[in-house]
């Protein structure tokens, strides 16, 4: 076996990793109509539709005024604090014109050059940010 | 009998694809991440394999939050590549091969491992990219794919052991199989990389090329990572290296490398690939 047998104790560990939102069941449900929302952008026509009007689409979906707001402010740090996914909001920044590098970039309080230029230098290090507990 | 002669591992990272699709391979910034897999497109050209079962996982594109099957196997005639928010890729349809599919379906099925099965679905860039590594831009992909999907999106995906025994039993699978085919299992997905929250952009190369040694000789000990490890070294993302050990566990006890190459960056994910054999 490499995980524990028991809920519990697998879950428990996941909010010592900083900075990072594990997508967890409890996640999952929370965002489940913001995942779908974005998967509704699959779609050209719901592409189309959600360009010309954002606020107009998300009349349609059943979202809480807070992630709403978040989508308009394309906040995905607070997206994935409301449950969503990276991957369902990959057809949000997607349909903007972001790359994945770009729009990652905008949750890490770096510019996308300063992103991009650590990536080239050969990415973040994990050391000091595997545990909060441990601080390692 | 059907014979798996090969393993491939190999990142399927989405800005690959867009290079080849818009021709930017050559670029000073693309060409150290595509200089290592010209020794595997020569080396494919000579082995010619008929099927390639393809693992893979599906980003939000075939499976929404409606269905998430943990282990997902493909038993369709093609499958055509999906448009995941920037319009389809222009590549190939992803012809099937359903005579080894559903045989290999039933024997997991009676292996203990309940497979959901899937006649009909798109393909994303977790399918697609690693053919356009190993096969460039043809006019038809040189191969028949079985897709085999694992969850690695939704907590908990399966365990690395659990990957490990899926392999193990895919290589019975394909054994028991009459037709005389050269099959190869392709794992993929990866290196480190965690595409959301503050610690974007965490790349453990370390961490990586201990796993891509760890893939070759005798032991077992990769399957046993946990998947708290993956988290914490690797990113959030990187968790999808459990996919190379389904590649791992068909090949046998031991497995040989053929070739090896690690590439950083690829957008915002390290470039991981490897090619083995079965060692006995």
């Amino acid at each position: 076996m490499s995980e524990p047998r028991n809920i519990h104790a697998y879950l428990a560990e996941f909010d010592d990793i900083p900075g990072t939102r594990v997508y967890t069941a409890k996640r999952a449900r929370q965002g489940y109509q913001l995942n779908q929302f974005a998967m509704s952008l699959m779609k050209p026509e719901n592409r189309e539709r959600w360009k010309a009007d954002n606020r107009a689409y998300l009349e349609d979906w059943k979202l809480t005024d807070e992630q709403k707001q978040a989508l308009l402010d394309r906040d995905y740090n607070r997206l994935l604090d409301l449950g969503g996914n990276i991957y369902f909001l990959a057809k949000v920044f997607s349909t903007d014109g972001l790359s994945f590098l770009q729009a990652v970039s905008t949750m890490t309080g770096m510019s996308v050059e300063d992103y991009q230029a650590m990536m080239i230098t050969g990415g973040r290090s994990p050391q000091g940010v595997r545990s909060i507990k441990d601080r390692n | 009998m059907a014979r798996i002669t090969a393993g491939i591992g190999c990142s399927h990272i989405p800005a690959l694809g867009v290079a080849v699709d818009l021709g930017k391979t050559e670029e000073a910034y693309w060409s150290p991440a595509f200089a290592g897999f010209e020794w595997t497109r020569t080396w494919e050209r000579e082995q010619k394999p008929d099927v390639v079962i393809l693992v893979y996982n599906d980003h939000a594109s075939a499976f929404d939050m409606r269905i998430i099957p943990t282990f997902a196997i493909g038993c369709g005639e093609s499958y055509q590549p999906a448009d995941e928010g920037w319009g389809p890729r222009k590549v190939p349809t992803v012809v099937g091969h359903p005579d080894l599919a559903w045989h290999i379906a039933q024997s997991l099925i009676l292996d203990e491992f309940d497979m959901t099965i899937i006649n009909e679905m798109d393909v994303d860039h977790g399918l697609t990219v690693p053919l356009s590594m190993m096969f460039g831009q043809p006019d038809e992909w040189p191969v028949r794919v079985i897709p085999l999907a694992v969850n690695v999106i939704t907590y908990p995906p399966p365990s690395g052991n659990r990957c490990w025994a899926l392999g193990e039993a895919i290589a019975r699978a394909v054994a028991s199989f009459p037709e005389d085919l050269n099959v190869q299992v392709w794992g993929t997905g990866g290196m480190s990389h965690q595409l959301q929250g503050p610690r974007a952009g965490l790349i453990n190369r370390e961490w990586d090329n201990r796993f891509l040694a760890g893939l070759s000789g005798d032991s077992d000990a990769l399957r046993h990572i946990p998947h708290l490890e993956y988290l914490r070294e690797t990113g959030s993302e990187g968790i999808e290296m459990v996919m190379w050990l389904i590649m791992r566990g068909a090949l046998g006890q031991a497995a040989r490398e053929l070739h090896r190459h690690y590439h950083v960056p690829a957008s915002n994910t390290a470039v991981g690939h490897i090619v083995l054999e079965p060692a006995g």
